[in-house]
């Protein structure tokens, strides 16, 4: 690192080009099982994407701490053991405190164990980089996972169910008085792709450098 | 040092291995009493949800104090034996020998009204399912039903802990006319129009639906002696009301 202060141009991009350019969701399209399966309700989306965040974080730290030392021919092995460890330690942390989301994620907490975005972030940079730079691009990628996790589940919420986090908005609002109900469609898994689709659809509307030319 | 040497590879994962063991199992002892705590509070809260009384988990143990009048245990003739009903782990029990068995009685009392909530256990597709099932003083009538599950699959058997599921349990009766015990059917394709013996099956969901009707009807069949007897003293109310002041006092 040496020349490179904590926040030099490179390390920002580490942190903000996951967000946008280089989304996991959006743009390298990984991850998609959990932002469908999770994304009916917010409050599993918000603490689905904490999960994540932290057990990125902490994995990519870890593996970058240990890459000098990892046997090359078992480093598959070596980085799932610390992803599932990670994981591990969330879900008996949730069940202590968020019982109830808890139960709500139920097995999705346990597949972040084969979420993609992580594995190959361990791969593809930890293994590679000092701890400090895989700490930001474990940041980076995992807010790149989880606002895109938080925005479907935002439009789910409201417009299948009307509320938005629990709390019935459209109800307060009056919007039912005028006739509207709610899109039972929303909640199924199929509307999850529908909205990710729409949602690639105006990232790339903004951003014209991520269409690609045949 | 040579990191992708035969030794060091082995050594490298028996180490990792222990490490992380170590700070797993620690974790688990660790968080166990509150683990515990969440699950125990979820029961009680089930035990009242099936005598509608809706409540989240923090404010469960108080109703549940307020509401919960009696806690039986009996054996498989329908007397009282002694141990702590809430401990009772059916799981186990399930397991053994029919005589051997202890069975779990919670009495309630709502609005005036006696219930009687019998916990339920049994085998749905992937995994246990479980809930409890409240009887009216007439101990025949349904009044509600709670299920949940471990790892049915969702969207199908899953939906058992939904309420458009349990709501039809209501009013259905175990008893037929002749006095009968023939239990409550989930029906696979709908229940018959004005049965009050069957409820709507969940589509796609049969073999955990079936599975709940095998654990109405196996579970509940263990009370029967019980029920009997008390069903004749149900009728005379003066020992309803000794019953219930005994309860309330």
């Amino acid at each position: 690192m040496g020349k490179n202060s904590l926040f030099s141009k490179k390390n920002k991009s580490l942190l903000t080009d996951p967000l946008d350019d280089n989304n996991p969701v959006t743009v390298q399209v990984l991850g998609i099982c959990s932002a469908l399966a999770i994304t009916v309700q917010l409050k599993p989306a918000v603490v689905m994407a904490l999960s994540v965040i932290f057990v990125m974080c902490v994995a990519n730290v870890v593996v970058s701490l240990m890459r000098n030392f990892i046997p090359s021919r078992i480093r598959i092995i070596v980085q799932l053991v610390v992803i599932a460890s990670l994981v591990i330690i969330v879900d008996e942390v949730l069940k202590a405190y968020v019982y109830d989301v808890s139960k709500e994620l139920s097995v999705f907490v346990g597949l972040i164990i084969t979420n993609c975005i992580i594995m190959g972030r361990l791969e593809a940079f930890a293994l590679a980089n000092s701890p400090w730079e895989s700490f930001l691009d474990g940041l980076g990628n995992a807010f790149g996972y989880g606002w895109i996790l938080i925005a479907v589940a935002f439009f789910r919420e409201l417009l299948g169910a009307g509320t938005l986090y629990g709390y019935p908005v459209l109800e307060k609002l009056g919007v039912y008085e005028l006739g509207y109900e709610n899109n039972g469609m929303m909640i199924l898994p199929p509307m999850a792709l529908v909205t990710v689709g729409v949602i690639i659809w105006i990232q790339r509307m903004r951003n014209q450098k991520l269409i690609e030319t045949n | 040092m040579d990191v992708n040497k035969n030794s060091y590879t082995f050594g490298f994962a028996a180490i990792m291995v222990i490490i992380v063991a170590a700070l797993l199992s620690s974790a688990a002892i660790g968080l166990k009493p509150f683990q515990d705590r969440n699950i125990e509070l979820e029961k009680k809260q089930n035990i009242l949800s099936s005598v509608g009384i809706v409540t989240d988990r923090d404010g469960a143990e108080e109703l549940y104090l307020t509401y919960i009048k009696q806690e039986l245990v009996l054996n498989n003739k329908g007397e009282e034996v002694e141990g702590s009903t809430f401990d009772i782990d059916l799981a186990k029990e399930v397991k053994k020998e029919a005589d051997a068995q202890v069975l779990p009685l919670f009495i309630s009392e709502v609005d005036g009204k006696t219930m009687y909530i019998i916990p339920l256990r049994g085998k749905g597709l992937w995994g246990p399912i479980w809930g409890f099932i409240s009887l009216e003083d007439d101990l025949n009538t349904v009044f509600g039903a709670v299920f949940d599950h471990k790892g049915e699959t969702p969207g199908l058997g899953a939906e058992i802990n939904q309420s458009f599921f349990q709501e039809p349990f209501r009013d259905k009766l175990i008893f037929n006319e002749n006095n009968e015990f023939v239990s409550i059917t989930v029906k696979k394709g709908g229940a018959t129009e004005g049965s009050m013996h069957e409820v709507d099956g969940i589509s796609g969901g049969t073999i955990t639906s079936d599975g709940v009707t095998d654990m109405i009807k196996e579970r509940v069949s263990r009370y029967i002696p019980y029920l009997e007897q008390n069903k004749a003293v149900e009728n005379d109310s003066i020992i309803i009301t000794n019953l219930i002041s005994q309860v309330n006092g």
